[in-house]
């Protein structure tokens, strides 16, 4: 690694920590395939987003303290989420008054977060990558990274770069898949009816594998195709990009 | 329909389970969708007069009395009266005085959701009068006694053969055996039906898309025409609004004009945008000999200067909802009262209480498609958000999930407990899944698992792995 290299902080998200880490290998794969030096502060769990969309400000403040401390100083702050990267570059500087040093603090933090893949295009200046994957996929977008961050065409970008991976479009893909984080449990007649209309656009691709950007829409896609018996196979797209279709798929065994 | 917000989830169950309302909901959606994108591609400058009209209502906003008043002077200046209600209950009162005045048996109504938010047919026939809705969706709910569960179609929510079973209960004195199979005929048949009541009708009650503080003049737009027979052939207009309708000149009118029905309907422009600017003049073809303008508040001047007041730049075009997956999945209805989709779930709390309206901004995934149609740029989740802060501060929410919530962060904020907490739920879960690689079920997660399977984690964390494999 050049001594000039991007120092990047990765924002592993709480759910990739918890239940599938081969994302957070994948992105940090990614990045420094992309001339990154990869670091993980020890101190980071949540964004806050949970707090922060049930009304608690608080909490949400108090742990976007927390993650403005851990990434301090980092070149670039990277996750492979738009929802929790949404969270941090739209939402942070709204949890703090105006003028205020922390507001500022926010502020700073937010210009140098990025989520994975349109920092690899756009910062990083990736136009394809050296990978692998055999599969008939369509990409689904999720809602915080399209409509908060503008993520639409570089994912699409660098899948068409991936050897042995077609892409095929789906019906309303920007449409959202019913997870929306708590509400998927608060109100799941709601949720189970979106993500039905969802999954019958997926399949009627034709595809053999089901791409997004966040674990979190992908769990709820996925657990709902198992659980129909279906064997569409669900994936981050950051371990597509890396290659790495020897881990089972989301909601798959060994 | 339980109008207490508390009946949102039974609502909800209802709705799901309601085979024709799920048709009627897939079969209209989409086309909404395609024809305002088709109409914002096909106008270079939308994004342009979304901000002049953003502007246009701001400045109104700031400056509401003002325009107000000078609306007012304006009317009055050319023959007419303006009633100002602070209530329903004053604005239906002001209806009545004017209907009892010239002996009224008989009111026709152009589409009005103001109307809808006073109650005022119930208010009407209770007083001997016959209120005859003649926008032919509200025309067909008015039928079945149903709220309209769309802002500008407000019979989304029907099947073709539901309308037509509800012409043939109604209009007894037709031929029983008549052909109403093809749409058309159920339209010409309304429309027959319709011309007696505005030749008999004693007062015509319209909305207002707009008021124009510079000319007096009060604008709606229709597509059938039926708010031009309501407001010229009964001797009295009454023009029903709410004091956010109001902007400074017709020019201003038009920039507005010019996105509502693409965002509306995919139209450049309503078939009709009528004007109507006092009674009948001497020498005028046509024109009631009476004009009233009811302007209501009912709670929306409490909204000024809050971090709710962007909603009032609503212009009631619907797009929120067209393009919102959760009003798509379970209707208007459900909403529980007049305004329905992610706007409803703005405007309802502040008009009849948050906590007569609790779930309504909870029933939201933040996907933010509505803020993204919104021709006025109203930030719909924000405002959804700054509810659930109100419910958050007053207490209102479940307290398992307070509690849940609260645990979680305060573990959240301690990363060092956090790492263990979450070791060891690795652990378990993945265990739990014995190798299938997901949990059919999961204590306290029956919300997640009851229609979908829980992902099991991969055994260890991010956070661990890291460790053993960079150290």
């Amino acid at each position: 690694m050049p001594p000039d290299a991007p120092r990047v902080a990765l924002f592993v998200t709480c759910l990739v920590d918890l239940f599938r880490p081969s994302v957070g290998f994948a992105a940090v794969k990614l990045l420094e395939d992309a001339g990154c030096r990869v670091e993980v502060p020890e101190a980071q769990t949540c964004c806050g987003q949970p707090a922060y969309n049930s009304g608690d400000k608080a909490d949400a403040r108090a742990l976007a303290r927390q993650v403005i401390a851990a990434f301090k100083g980092y070149d670039y702050v990277v996750a492979p989420s738009g929802s929790c990267g949404g969270m941090i570059i739209k939402h942070y500087p709204e949890l703090f008054e105006t003028g205020t040093a922390e507001q500022a603090a926010a502020q700073e933090l937010a210009a140098r977060t990025h989520e994975l893949v349109s920092f690899l295009t756009r910062v990083m200046g990736v136009g394809k990558v050296e990978a692998q994957f055999p599969a008939r996929a369509t990409y689904h977008d999720s809602c915080s990274g399209l409509r908060e961050l503008g993520v639409r065409d570089e994912p699409r970008q660098l899948l068409a770069s991936v050897a042995g991976l077609s892409l095929r479009e789906m019906t309303d893909s920007e449409v959202c898949c019913g997870f929306g984080g708590t509400f998927c449990v608060k109100y799941p007649g709601i949720s189970d009816k979106m993500l039905e209309k969802k999954l019958k656009h997926v399949q009627a691709t034709g595809a053999d594998t089901l791409i997004a950007g966040d674990l979190g829409c992908l769990m709820n896609m996925a657990g709902k195709l198992k659980r129909q018996g279906s064997s569409v196979k669900a994936r981050h797209v950051a371990e597509v990009l890396a290659g790495d279709y020897l881990t089972p798929p989301i909601a798959e065994a060994e | 329909m339980d109008m207490s917000g508390a009946a949102f989830p039974d609502n909800v169950s209802r709705a799901l389970a309601d085979g024709k309302l799920q048709y009627a909901m897939t079969e209209t959606g989409p086309r909404f969708i395609q024809k305002r994108a088709k109409a914002r591609e096909a106008l270079p400058e939308f994004d342009q007069l979304r901000d002049q009209a953003r502007d246009i209502k701001d400045h109104v906003l700031a400056n509401l009395d003002v325009y107000l008043e000078r609306y007012e002077a304006r009317v009055r200046a050319s023959g007419g009266q303006v009633h100002w209600a602070e209530t329903p209950d004053e604005a239906r009162a002001a209806i009545l005085g004017i209907c009892s005045k010239v002996n009224a048996r008989l009111v026709t109504k152009g589409k009005s959701m103001i109307s809808e938010e006073i109650d005022l047919n119930q208010h009407l026939a209770e007083n001997g009068i016959t209120p005859v809705e003649t926008d032919l969706g509200e025309y067909i709910i008015q039928l079945r006694n149903e709220r309209p569960s769309h802002i500008i179609a407000p019979a989304v929510h029907l099947t073709r053969d539901q309308v037509e079973a509800d012409f043939r209960k109604a209009h007894t004195h037709l031929d029983p055996n008549r052909d109403l199979t093809e749409i058309p005929s159920l339209v010409e048949e309304a429309r027959a039906v319709l011309r007696q009541k505005y030749l008999a009708a004693d007062v015509g009650v319209t909305g207002a898309n707009f008021l124009i503080a510079e000319t007096g003049t009060s604008i709606i737009v229709t597509n059938e025409g039926n708010g031009d027979l309501t407001q010229n052939l009964p001797r009295v207009h009454i023009v029903l609004a709410s004091i956010e309708k109001i902007v400074p000149t017709l020019e201003d009118a038009s920039t507005i004009l010019r996105i509502l029905a693409r965002s509306a309907t995919g139209q450049d422009f309503s078939n009709y945008t009528t004007l109507s600017t006092g009674p009948r003049r001497a020498g005028d073809l046509d024109g009631p000999d009476e004009y009233h303008v009811v302007i209501l508040d009912n709670g929306r001047v409490n909204v000024l200067g809050t971090e709710f007041q962007d909603m009032l730049r609503c212009i009631r075009c619907g797009a929120c909802l067209n393009h919102c997956p959760v009003y798509n999945a379970i209707g208007g209805h459900a909403y529980g009262w007049v305004y329905p989709g992610p706007i409803g779930a703005v405007v309802t709390p502040a008009l009849i209480g948050i906590e007569n309206a609790a779930h309504l901004p909870n029933a939201s995934t933040f996907c933010g498609r509505c803020e993204e149609v919104c021709p006025m740029r109203i930030p719909i989740p924000r405002m959804l958000r700054h509810w659930r802060e109100k419910e958050f501060e007053r207490h209102l929410q479940p307290a398992a999930m307070r509690w849940g919530l609260g645990l979680w962060a305060w573990v959240a904020r301690r990363p060092a407990l956090y790492r263990r907490a979450t070791a060891l739920a690795a652990r378990i879960l993945a265990n739990q899944g014995h190798g299938a690689g997901r949990l059919a079920s999961v204590p306290f997660a029956s919300g997640w698992t009851q229609n979908r399977d829980l992902p099991a984690p991969q055994g260890k964390t991010f956070h661990q792995l890291w460790k053993e494999r960079r150290r």
